[in-house]
């Protein structure tokens, strides 16, 4: 497997060439979320930037990557690619519009992994040196509201990438505005956190790892 | 604005708000006063909050009756959200929560803006409680049936049902003057005696702080509040009713001695409010609204006095005209 720092740049740069109406879209999606739910965003000894990272976040809802992207400053929303599952967002051509143009998301294919096209290479890849990445370790929306045990890809992403930062995010209530198997939202308040960046330490092992990374994010609910 | 009250009444209101801003700014140059810093800080936040309520409710004043109900139709709103926000329901009530936001209480906002009495009156208290009820049971979810539609039915009567009934004394026909009064003249009469009610409301709370503060000895329930107490409560109650005999003339349908039984009754019922909230949040953990999600100003904190007061305030005025 091929390191992705050794990869060709991709030569296809979709922020560039998005065109007016993605952008306008864009914007008034991110403003109609944060009004819908509520948000507060709160940065806990943590400030926004525009340096690669990794946002990775527990998940609760559909509307979580999209308000996560939206809560962040604009010129760093730019920068940042929601990764997503592809058998939901490629389903109907609007949904594989705003995926693909409007958030710029990442699709994974979560049915069809493949070692020699793992997801985390396919991340790294599309991140490039500069793009940032808004990852869920959980794998799929909780049901209970507990934050579950990560799934292992973030480990291999640190593992890769050893210098990219690591932002844990913590998002309150956002099950109770669109629970999953819903499609009419409850305009409750939310909250989005955003923690001090992580690393992943020399000689730390994946199991204590990805506890430490959970534990960052369970952190930031007070 | 060609009323010579309401011009008295905007022009005490300014004056008032200046002298107590002045006051408020010499005690924050002057820190050596022995004044503690914490309560000079707070009593300039307050003053700030008046100016910028005054102001909103200048512009909504000045934009007509439609405009009001309106305001007053978000500012339920989001008192609602907080209210839902902090107390737990389950996946089963999301549905009636939908409905209860983007339907009922836009619903009964619009039935008030039409001065319809005789639907709004029941629309939530009864429509509304059977629709919450009905729907919650239809979700197939039995968990804690009862607490769960009872949260939501008192998030609907004190953040809408309650609340409404202050823009609705808009379309009370209150001025009882000479014939020929100009259709303007009236309306100024229902803004000030919505604007009287908001200032007796204000006032109270204040005055229940002072006093408290001053003589406070009994608190009513140490453990639902640590600042209300059975002396602070007399003394606004009675404070309260004095400012409303004085400013009798402002209330278009009120004797001073009317008037001065409203300010009391508003008084308390204000006093009732805040205990109200205070015991949930309490029993949710926290200080105020606002601290669950930061900055967020808590709105419910700012109304929770007047959401009681207001009903109680608009069926007193019909009980006066009515005689």
């Amino acid at each position: 497997m091929l390191a992705p720092a050794d990869m060709p740049t991709l030569p296809r740069d979709k922020s560039v060439s998005r065109s007016t109406l993605c952008k306008i879209t864009g914007l008034g999606l991110a403003g109609v979320a944060r009004l819908l739910a509520g948000a507060s965003i709160r940065w806990i000894a943590s400030q926004p930037d525009t340096c690669q990272r990794v946002y990775f976040a527990n998940h609760t809802s559909h509307l979580d990557a999209l308000l996560i992207w939206a809560s962040l400053p604009r010129l760093v929303r730019e920068i940042t690619r929601p990764v997503a599952a592809k058998d939901y967002w490629s389903r109907g051509a609007l949904r594989r519009w705003l995926a693909e143009e409007v958030f710029n998301a990442i699709l994974i294919d979560r049915t069809d992994i493949k070692v020699h096209q793992s997801p985390v290479d396919l991340m790294l890849r599309q991140a490039g040196e500069t793009r940032s990445l808004i990852v869920f370790p959980e794998g799929s929306r909780s049901t209970s509201g507990e934050v579950g045990e990560f799934k292992s890809g973030l480990y291999y992403l640190a593992k890769k990438r050893p210098e990219i930062e690591l932002i844990p995010v913590h998002i309150d209530n956002l099950n109770r505005v669109l629970p999953r198997g819903e499609f009419l939202p409850v305009p409750l308040l939310s909250c989005i956190s955003f923690g001090p960046p992580l690393w992943l330490e020399r000689d730390e092992s994946k199991l204590d790892f990805l506890a430490r990374a959970r534990r960052a994010v369970l952190s930031l609910k007070e | 604005m060609n009323d010579i009250r309401t011009i008295a009444l905007v022009a005490g209101v300014l004056l008032l708000l200046s002298g107590v801003t002045g006051v408020g700014q010499f005690l924050k140059r002057h820190p050596d006063r022995g004044i503690d810093a914490a309560a000079v800080r707070t009593f300039n936040m307050r003053i700030r909050g008046w100016w910028v309520l005054c102001t909103v409710l200048a512009a909504a004043f000045w934009l007509g009756s439609t405009a009001t109900v309106t305001l007053f139709g978000f500012v339920s709103f989001w008192a609602l959200r907080e209210f839902i926000t902090l107390t737990p329901t389950r996946k089963g009530d999301h549905r009636a929560l939908f409905w209860v936001f983007f339907l009922f209480t836009p619903l009964h906002y619009v039935l008030v803006g039409l001065n319809r009495y005789d639907i709004y009156s029941v629309f939530l208290p009864v429509y509304a409680t059977l629709f919450v009820l009905a729907r919650a049971a239809v979700a197939g979810d039995y968990k804690r049936f009862l607490e769960r539609t009872a949260k939501i039915q008192a998030g609907l009567v004190v953040c809408v049902y309650c609340l409404s009934f202050a823009p609705a004394l808009l379309e009370l026909r209150v001025s009882r003057g000479p014939e020929g009064l100009s259709q303007l003249s009236s309306r100024d009469a229902n803004f000030r005696l919505l604007f009287f009610l908001i200032l007796l409301v204000q006032f109270a709370d204040c005055m229940q702080y002072v006093w408290s503060r001053m003589l406070g000895q009994r608190l009513v329930a140490a453990a639902v509040s640590s600042n209300r107490t059975w002396e602070g409560l007399l003394g606004s109650a009675t404070s309260t009713a004095l400012l409303a005999a004085v400013l009798w003339w402002a209330a278009p349908p009120f004797q001073p001695w009317q008037a001065a039984i409203v300010g009391l009754v508003v008084a308390v019922m204000g006093f009732a409010g805040g205990m109200t909230m205070s015991a949930i949040k309490r029993d949710r953990g926290v200080k105020d609204y606002g601290t669950l999600v930061v900055g967020h100003g808590g709105v419910l904190d700012r109304i929770d006095s007047i959401c009681f007061a207001a009903p109680v305030f608009y069926h007193m005025t019909v009980l006066v005209i009515g005689s």
